[in-house]
């Protein structure tokens, strides 16, 4: 397979120098690079998993709202991401691995090269913590 | 397939006798087979081909990118001030502005006398990205690489031979430098099994240290990059305007004298010429 254009090279090379989680997905949403802070969320590590088809990975998040009701998987930022090629925003509740439900906003956004051309889309999110300011 | 090396410096160009060795002038190199011919960046070094008596009707000019030390050369060369002369020029795209109003910034006054628009000759521009063409008999595989601004690499595809160029790239840029796995080195697919890759070099890696992120590779990351890739011989040049010849000896020296198992590898001299089969 040929290497991956310099945008998802850059990308990875961005996430791997942040403290927040990443997640970078190619254009059908096979994730192909997470970096450090979300191996914890995921709870598997990239060099052990490597890439992963979308079937496999996007199972591992329950996304519920406010309300406990589950988000449909077309309601979330990253798949809205990969269908429209636009950014997304949304804050809601995932159930993490030892069962707590846990608040995160997650901010997506596609990767679209200089020839215009849509390379994959990036997910970066992180916790909110309500009691804090 | 023959490479004449007519600038290998970085960055801006030399004047002091202490760098004339290694050369003074900028990115330009030259690559010619049959009757074929191929000019890669218009640095300083392109003066050198100025006064070589062009029978093509055509030439091609293909630039990395737009810095000034690929292009400081351009206004200069003469065949652009021939009449009828067919020049074409290839580069990288860019979102925002074609090459033509890119490259015309340079080349207008105040910095430059004469407007692109007033030149006698025949003023072709190709945008390329991520793209594969023919010139003559050569088959040109362009792809982004690791650079500040929109900058190619070109791989170049003769009767028997294979040459890559890149000469300002940065593929170790990140918290691991270079990451071991095909799919993630920048320009891999240019470089893969090439006679010969001529390569950034610029920094030793004491210097990169401090360097990171303005484009340029340490000797020992270019290196790693030639063997990784599978080059046969790599080119080290685009070396820094402050490196005199002595010095450049002497990185040279501790390369032989600390790594045994390497690529064949060479300093790149301007002047020099390289005949591949």
């Amino acid at each position: 397979m040929p290497a991956y254009g310099i945008e998802i090279i850059l990308s990875r090379q961005l996430a791997d120098s942040l403290s927040l989680p990443v997640f970078i997905t190619d254009t059908i949403g096979n994730l192909i690079f997470y970096n450090s802070p979300a191996e914890e969320t995921l709870g598997e590590k990239f060099e052990e998993t490597g890439e992963m088809p979308i079937a496999v990975w996007s199972v591992i998040f329950k996304p519920v709202d406010e309300l406990d009701n589950p988000i449909p998987p077309e309601d979330l930022p990253l798949v809205k991401t990969l269908k429209n090629k636009l950014p997304y925003h949304r804050t809601f509740w995932i159930k993490s691995l030892q069962g707590n439900k846990e608040k995160i906003a997650l901010t997506s956004y596609p990767l679209i090269s200089n020839e215009n051309e849509f390379l994959g889309a990036v997910a970066i999110f992180w916790k909110i913590n309500d009691n804090e300011n | 397939m023959k490479i004449n090396l007519c600038g290998v410096r970085g960055s801006f160009q030399t004047s002091d006798a202490e760098t004339k060795d290694f050369g003074t002038r900028t990115s330009c190199t030259m690559v010619s087979e049959d009757a074929a011919l191929l000019i890669l960046d218009a640095g300083s070094g392109i003066q050198t081909l100025s006064s070589l008596n062009f029978s093509a009707k055509r030439i091609d000019i293909l630039l990395t990118h737009l810095h000034m030390d690929h292009i400081v050369g351009l206004g200069f060369f003469s065949p652009l001030f021939t009449p009828d002369q067919e020049i074409h020029i290839w580069g990288p795209k860019s979102s925002t502005q074609s090459l033509r109003s890119r490259l015309s910034r340079y080349l207008s006054p105040p910095l430059f006398p004469v407007v692109l628009r007033d030149l006698p000759c025949d003023l072709v521009f190709h945008e390329i990205g991520n793209s594969e063409f023919t010139i003559n008999h050569f088959i040109v595989t362009s792809n982004y690489i690791l650079h500040p601004g929109p900058t190619l690499g070109y791989r170049i595809t003769g009767n028997r031979s294979v040459f890559t160029y890149m000469p300002d790239h940065e593929p170790a840029l990140g918290q691991q430098g270079i990451i071991q796995n095909p799919k993630w080195i920048s320009g891999f697919d240019l470089a893969l099994n090439a006679d010969v890759l001529y390569h950034d070099g610029q920094y030793t890696s004491e210097e990169y240290k401090t360097k990171k992120g303005w484009g340029h590779s340490s000797i020992e990351d270019a290196l790693e990059y030639a063997s990784l890739c599978k080059v046969k011989k790599i080119l080290l040049a685009h070396h820094d305007p402050t490196h005199s010849d002595e010095q450049l000896n002497h990185i040279f020296q501790s390369i032989e004298h600390n790594y045994k198992a390497l690529p064949k590898y060479e300093m790149a001299v301007e002047g020099n010429e390289i005949e591949l089969p």
